[in-house]
């Protein structure tokens, strides 16, 4: 049992213990979005009005009868009392059937098979996009050595985290699309749809990564085993990129459930100022309308995202760091 | 373009096109000099036909250059920019004005309605008789009309539709209700078709011509409601819907086969469009850039602070007031406030509507009736609605209403308080706010979702209601007062209700005015209804975008729109 860690490998991931501990996982993430449903259902209750009244209602125009409208609550089930309502939401839940929107009469299924993909894409390359400029900051800061510059290298995170994303985007539009048009303004049409979004998104996420990996860096660097290596006659540039960097990023593989988090966020501010499609859109429209089964269907996708990053980020502590374990017990 | 006949009785023909022309040249004067007078865009607007006429003859005119130097240029994609997701692409389920503008372009109605006027004028029905009770309409069916998948456009399918509406029930929002009544549907022969109504039924003329009732095939049809709404639509009008991607775009696609336009519009066959791309942009700012730096041609939905903007780099705007009930407070009667008639006749009173108009888009007007300007039967009661402190005060004294310490009145220890829960956009009711504290009334304003208003109001629970209905037929009135209908302020029978029932049967359209007037005189003595300001859909369109106009509900016709260079 006393078999030292070996960096990554494959035999890793289908250990006994490993498998094991994936399955008590999953039990945990089932726990998780059943919680996440339930709270859901429990808000959306809480929430004054009805769906169907607001559906029929669009822009204030109608003057539909009570009698009508009671049929159409009874078609969505909204007339039965409030559990039965739930358990026949959740037995359909738990036989993948989302229903269909309120609001638009889609299916939910397809609605998140349309939204997901571009918020996906667009969360992806900002989280790429952002860790490059965080990560590049923060080692930047650390290794430059003029005062005055690393002093304007370590404020820019304060700065990008306190900008806000509305006006970020707002301000790329004006520039890159009204005043040159290099970018178009709106849409999900190709890469150069996808330049400024992911610019916008990228920003306030930098931002943080930036703000603890500096932190983290500064600790590491200051630690005795570097001035060790520096002693052997390493660069600065190497000991950073080789020792330090890898120690330093424990942190952040810690943060990557908030930062996933802050991106769907984000995703809802950013899809509305570039015009483009995605769960942002869908959640935000949904909500309004109080659309139960799409908030539903938004919340369930949302609240998986989570749970998958939070378990790779799990698996991935004992191939980076040797004195994490997955069962807790020393080795 | 046709040379005009001199005389005011020119043919069908004539007169549309003239008609067409001088509304597009009002709409352009209108913008040139946005700071006109009301009363003196009003009465261009009643000289539509002499205007059209002697824009026709004059040469040099502006209204010549536009409409009549320019040869429409057939082809190209024009781009127009909603704010909101049109959610339901069926134009007999929907109800939002972005869903219709779309919905106008696929479906094509038995009838159609001139925008200055209001008469209602062939389209899919090359005739009609409608009985002198007004309850039997015979609708003679224009014959080789075919839907986009190939089914003729006959008396059976017109029966399908309408039957299917009814079906819809709450889901046809606003079909449903046009309906109503409805006793049964024959078809004689193949191009005709005999509605029967159970009871007189007048505004049903005019409802033939909105997309509301637009034309399905029956493979549409037999669809659900929700497949329809994503799109699975099948009309007979001239673009077919191509694609739908929710919050983000609707192409449509001209059909080549086109032949048979309403008898309002400019050309005949096809369209000369031959797509149409609406981009779902929430952000107004967005949409203003995007227009003014050439990546979109048409923005929908302009608000009154970017005006300006486009004034300054003078690109066309096209302004149409909404026809039907303006802006309004309508006053739940069971309140123990508001169920006092001096209460309301005060808060009447003491609205300054001319100080309104200054906080509003120069667009829009403050409401001079409670119909807005453009709707048929309008007639003006600006002399019922003026700004009277002293008058307002003194019915509130009078009634022993005390002003309290803080200036706000009281009576046997009721505070003259009323809340206000509404939804949409009005940064105008803060001023109505200062204006009702003045005599004395605290107006609490509790700007909110759409979901908690309608809640609110669900229960009954509240003191008033504030919105507006577009509607171009004053039946309005009818739908949303009368006692035995929508009864909007939950009051018992007055005699108010005989005039708007006798409205609704009427035929005469003289009588038909006289009715309607004198209910919106009644209307407003009684505290009924406080009418505020008039909607006004405002668009913008680059330079190059030609005949664009907005048709009788307001809602934007493209079959006669090019793009020039």
């Amino acid at each position: 049992m006393s078999r030292p860690s070996s960096g990554l490998s494959i035999r890793h991931l289908l250990r006994r213990d490993v498998l094991l501990y994936v399955a008590a996982r999953v039990g945990q993430s089932a726990l998780v979005l059943w919680a996440a449903f339930t709270l859901s259902f429990a808000i959306l209750y809480v929430l004054p009005g009805d769906p169907v009244s607001i559906m029929v209602n669009q822009d204030g125009q109608s003057l539909v009868d009570g009698a009508e409208l009671a049929k159409l609550k009874a078609e969505y089930n909204l007339d039965k009392p409030i559990t039965e309502q739930y358990f026949i939401a959740l037995w359909r839940v738990l036989h993948l059937d989302f229903g269909r929107s309120i609001q638009s009469g889609q299916t939910v299924a397809s609605a998140l098979a349309n939204a997901i993909p571009p918020t996906a894409n667009l969360a992806f390359c900002a989280l790429v996009v952002a860790l490059i400029m965080g990560v590049g900051l923060a080692v930047l800061g650390c290794l430059v050595q003029a005062p005055w510059l690393r002093t304007l290298l370590l404020a820019l995170p304060s700065l990008g985290a306190a900008l806000p994303t509305f006006w970020i985007g707002l301000l790329f539009l004006q520039v890159l699309s009204f005043h040159f048009t290099i970018f178009p303004a709106m849409g999900n049409d190709g890469w150069r749809s996808l330049v400024m979004p992911v610019a916008t998104l990228a920003i306030p996420t930098s931002a943080r990564i930036a703000q603890v990996m500096s932190r983290s860096l500064a600790l590491v660097w200051s630690q005795p085993f570097t001035e060790a290596i520096r002693a052997k006659g390493v660069s600065r540039t190497h000991l950073m990129l080789v020792h330090t960097l890898p120690n330093a990023a424990i942190p952040l593989l810690t943060m990557a459930g908030l930062i996933v988090g802050g991106l769907l966020a984000g995703s809802v501010v950013t899809e509305t100022v570039f015009s483009r499609d995605g769960i942002g859109r869908l959640a935000q429209g949904a909500v309004s309308a109080k659309d139960i089964p799409m908030v539903q269907g938004v919340v369930l996708v949302v609240a998986a995202s989570f749970v998958v990053v939070n378990l790779i980020v799990d698996l991935l502590y004992p191939l980076l760091d040797p004195r994490i374990t997955l069962s807790g017990k020393r080795r | 373009m046709t040379l005009l006949r001199a005389d005011a009785t020119g043919t069908q023909e004539a007169l549309s096109l003239s008609g067409y022309r001088s509304l597009f040249c009002s709409v352009r004067l209108r913008k040139v000099k946005p700071m006109l007078g009301d009363e003196i865009v009003r009465y261009l607007g009643k000289l539509t036909v002499v205007m059209g006429l002697v824009v026709g003859v004059i040469p040099g005119s502006a209204c010549l250059a536009d409409s009549v130097q320019l040869t429409p240029k057939d082809g190209g994609v024009l781009r127009v920019a909603q704010s909101s997701d049109p959610l339901c692409l069926d134009p007999q389920q929907a109800g939002n004005n972005d869903s219709l503008n779309i919905g106008r372009q696929i479906t094509d109605s038995l009838t159609d309605q001139r925008p200055d006027t209001g008469e209602i004028v062939p389209w899919l029905a090359s005739r009609w008789t409608v009985s002198q009770d007004s309850r039997v309409f015979t609708f003679y069916l224009r014959p080789g009309v075919t839907f986009s998948d190939g089914t003729p456009v006959d008396a059976a399918a017109v029966k399908t539709n309408f039957e299917g509406i009814l079906k819809l029930g709450a889901r046809a929002s606003l079909g449903s209700g046009y309906l109503a009544g409805l006793k049964e549907i024959q078809t004689p022969d193949r191009d005709t078709v005999v509605l029967t109504f159970s009871k007189p039924n007048v505004q049903f003329l005019q409802a033939s011509s909105t997309m509301s009732l637009g034309l399905l095939s029956p493979g549409t049809l037999a669809r659900d409601a929700g497949a329809r709404c994503q799109g699975q639509l099948v009309g007979s009008g001239p673009f077919t819907v191509t694609s739908f991607v929710h919050n983000q775009r609707v192409v449509l696609t001209r059909r080549e086969d086109y032949a048979w336009p309403s008898s309002l519009a400019g050309h005949q066959g096809k369209a000369y469009l031959s797509g149409i791309d609406y981009r779902i942009v929430p952000e107004s700012g967005v949409r203003t850039g995007s227009l003014l730096s050439g990546q979109i041609d048409v923005d929908t939905g302009v608000l009154a602070q970017d005006e300006r903007l486009f004034t300054a780099q003078a690109l066309p705007v096209i302004a149409r007031p909404n026809p039907g009930l303006v802006f309004s407070l309508f006053p739940n009667e069971t309140d123990p406030v508001l169920g006092h008639k001096e209460v309301r006749l005060a808060l009447n009173k003491a609205v300054n509507r001319q100080e309104i108009k200054n906080v509003i888009s120069h667009y829009q007007s403050s409401a001079s009736s409670a119909l807005a300007g453009t709707t048929p039967f309008y007639t003006d009661h600006a002399s019922e609605l003026g700004f009277d402190l002293a008058g307002s005060k003194k019915i509130l004294d009078d009634a022993g209403w005390r002003p309290g310490s803080d200036g706000i009145r009281e009576r046997d220890g009721q505070r003259l308080v009323i809340h206000l829960s509404y939804w949409q956009s009005a940064p105008y009711l803060e001023l109505l706010q200062e204006q009702l504290r003045a005599v004395g009334i605290d107006l609490v304003l509790n700007q909110t979702t759409i979901s908690q208003t309608s809640a609110l109001q669900n229960t009954g629970k509240y003191q008033v209601q504030f919105y507006n209905l577009t509607r171009s037929d004053p039946d309005i009135l009818r739908a949303v007062f009368a006692v035995d209908a929508h009864n909007v302020n939950n009051r018992k029978a007055e005699p108010v209700d005989a005039l708007l029932d006798a409205s609704s049967a009427e035929l005469d359209v003289e009588r038909r005015r006289n009715l309607i007037s004198q209910a919106v005189t009644l209307l407003i003595e009684e505290g009924h209804i406080i009418p505020l300001v008039e909607v006004t859909t405002v668009v913008a369109t680059a330079k190059t975008v030609h005949g664009l106009h907005h048709e009788a509900s307001s809602r934007l016709q493209f079959f006669d729109t090019w793009i020039g260079r």
